[in-house]
């Protein structure tokens, strides 16, 4: 008896070490590498900064790196920028997102499946693909232009491609069903006879949404936002692609003073501000959240 | 309540509503009068719950015609009507206290707070649910819910309470309980309830008047004793209580009495004539259990209808005994007795050869 015990309580132990491992060796291990670098100096060498303790073995670190994030306006105009174009991105996929899940939420079981197929059908295509392929539709000679002249609504071509327009479409076609599949998982588990009682008891039907359904998918907007979000913040590819040259978003900065400058404690100092701006907000949202619910006991 | 209630109070005219090509309610023509506490009893997929929805304002009749307390509210959406609705699945806002849950129709009525708040406090009173009014939905116990549900839907004294399956989630104790309770509500407030249940026993202890539906159609409206003493269609005998049915043919008619020829009680069963019946024409003649006597000797009463059978099958259930007999044509009927002695010999036993009999008046003819 007393060795089941243990025997259970020595699993229990390895099924929970097992994804603090993981943790530690793909989060925090890099993490902390980067952060070192952050505090590094760059040299011409392999690699290219210095080391953390020097010859005579005393700690040389320095704050230089963060100290030029904030005295050079690039880099906040960057995050802001960054910030931005994620943010409205995660609003049009919200905008887009909520009556698309509530649609398929509502809709007879046999729809509903074909409906969630054709909502992650796209994930069969890579990702760089379907990128591209927006270059195809919104260049100057591209389908869009070729349509919109056909139809004799402009004369010219209209610069799409190479936009923050295009980045924005970019962002909010890739990421949707980020934002969808969250959003569902809500709403379908969701008791229609909610909206009815609000409904019987005197509440209009934009009442009763903003009333009932509305709080009910919260958990699913902020799953959805955040899974919009926060890759769409850090996002390479799609600037890079639909982006004009002087589309200066973070993962484009990021990747310019790794590989093109090749500054790492820079580059490394960039990353940690990203991460601190992505953290802080989810852990005070957490934090609330952690609230409502103590709240609600 | 009194004399001066409208018997008319609600008035449902010619109610059909389809789904795709589905008849989901069969051109229903119901009258229910104010204070009553109707139910309207099938089995699941019988039109039942559509009717309700239509009531309540949920789903608008493909045709026909609904008044409430003299208003056509055929196109008034739900949240104008004078109706509340108790849901079979409570449908307890599940981010809002008990309290915030059954202000919520005042609130949404724009009542004055201090208002809100008087009224609150009378209804969680009449549901006797003080001490939990500040929990949230998730710690209720399901009696709890239902209470909940209630107090919500009485709240902004609706002329009608609609009820759909009201007792259906809660155990036997507790449903025993809470069909009380609703009656003495119901009683107290005056209000007209009209319940959606598909258990015979719950329809027949609360309402005082029962429709009873299938596919879509209204087969009978009555107080509970007419439809369970007097069915007017097979279908009715036998959903509400059990029911043994004999298919025969109209012998013979005297002044009184129908002589019918069923083949499978070897004879010719007596009933009255409530039909004006003529020989030759197919019936049924249909018996409760209850009404029909077991013994071992012939019974005396010449006017009694008498079949002779075996006892197949029986069960004790302390204050009842049930018995299958098998007749002599095969058939098996369901006989049940009080048990009226106190005695630990069981006075019939398996195998025994018995004659069952019943009066003439207990014969139901059922013509198709």
């Amino acid at each position: 008896m007393a060795s089941l015990i243990q025997k259970d309580r020595l699993w229990w132990h390895i099924t929970v070490l097992v994804p603090y491992l993981w943790l530690l060796l793909f989060f925090l291990l890099p993490f902390g590498i980067i952060l070192k670098i952050s505090l590094a100096e760059p040299i011409l060498a392999q690699p290219p900064f210095s080391p953390t303790f020097d010859d005579t073995g005393t700690l040389s670190i320095t704050a230089d790196n963060f100290a030029f994030l904030f005295s050079d306006k690039l880099y906040a105009l960057t995050y802001l920028k960054s910030v931005i174009m994620a943010a409205a991105a995660t609003i049009c996929c919200l905008l887009l997102g909520f009556p698309i899940a509530y649609g398929i939420a509502r809709s007879q079981p046999r729809t509903r499946s074909l409906l969630l197929l054709l909502i992650v059908l796209p994930f069969w295509i890579s990702f760089l693909l379907r990128v591209y392929a927006w270059m195809g539709l919104l260049g100057n000679y591209g389908v869009i232009n070729n349509f919109l002249m056909w139809l004799g609504i402009t004369e010219q071509p209209m610069q799409i491609l190479y936009t923050d327009f295009a980045i924005f479409l970019g962002l909010t076609y890739s990421y949707l069903p980020f934002m969808i599949l969250p959003l569902y998982a809500t709403l379908e588990r969701m008791d229609l006879d909610l909206v009815d009682a609000a409904m019987d008891l005197g509440a209009s039907r934009t009442t009763a949404f903003w009333d009932i359904t509305w709080p009910l998918a919260r958990a699913g907007v902020i799953a959805g936002c955040m899974l919009v979000f926060i890759p769409a913040m850090g996002e390479y590819v799609i600037p890079f692609l639909l982006g004009g040259p002087d589309a200066l978003l973070i993962g484009r900065v990021l990747f310019d003073e790794f590989y093109v400058n090749r500054d790492w404690p820079l580059a490394s100092a960039v990353a940690i501000m990203l991460l601190l701006l992505l953290v802080v907000p989810i852990v005070i949202l957490q934090k609330n959240q952690a609230r409502d619910a103590e709240q609600a006991t | 309540m009194n004399s001066t209630r409208n018997p008319c109070f609600i008035r449902i005219r010619g109610v059909s509503k389809l789904f795709g090509d589905f008849v989901a309610v069969d051109n229903v023509d119901l009258d229910i009068a104010q204070g009553e506490l109707f139910s309207i009893l099938g089995g699941s997929g019988c039109g039942k719950t559509t009717l309700l929805r239509i009531l309540a304002g949920f789903e608008k009749p493909t045709t026909g015609r609904v008044e409430i307390d003299g208003v056509d509210v055929t196109d008034i959406p739900a949240y104008d009507r004078p109706v509340n609705m108790m849901f079979q699945s409570y449908a307890i806002f599940p981010h809002m206290s008990v309290e915030k849950n059954i202000a919520y129709g005042l609130r949404k009525d724009k009542v004055a707070r201090a208002e809100i708040a008087k009224w609150v406090d009378e209804v969680i009173e009449l549901v006797q649910l003080g001490d939990f009014r500040k929990r949230n939905p998730e710690q209720l116990s399901g009696g709890q819910r239902q209470r909940v549900a209630l107090a919500r839907a009485l709240i902004k004294r609706p002329k009608v309470l609609l009820l759909d399956e009201p007792l259906a989630a809660l155990d036997k104790k507790l449903r025993e309980h809470t069909q009380f309770e609703l009656m003495n509500i119901q009683h107290e407030l005056g209000i007209t309830f009209v319940v959606v249940t598909h258990d015979q026993e719950e329809a027949m202890t609360l309402s005082t008047r029962i429709a009873v539906m299938d596919k879509g159609r209204l087969l009978q409206v009555g107080e509970p004793k007419e439809i369970y003493e007097y069915p007017e269609t097979r279908f009715v005998a036998d959903f509400i209580g059990t029911i043994n049915t004999f298919d025969g043919q109209v012998s013979a008619v005297d002044e009184q009495h129908i002589h019918v020829d069923c083949e499978t009680a070897g004879g010719d069963l007596l009933a009255f004539n409530e039909h004006e019946l003529k020989p030759g024409d197919k019936v049924c003649i249909a018996v409760r259990p209850e009404k029909i006597f077991i013994s071992r000797e012939p019974p005396e009463n010449n006017e009694d209808i008498r079949v002779k059978g075996t006892v197949d099958d029986l069960g004790y259930l302390g204050n009842l005994s049930l018995y299958r007999v098998r007749l002599e044509s095969g058939k098996v009927i369901l006989v049940s007795q009080q048990n009226r002695q106190r005695s630990a010999k069981r006075s019939i036993e398996w195998e025994e050869q018995i004659w069952v009999s019943w009066r003439p008046r207990s014969s139901i003819v059922l013509v198709n």
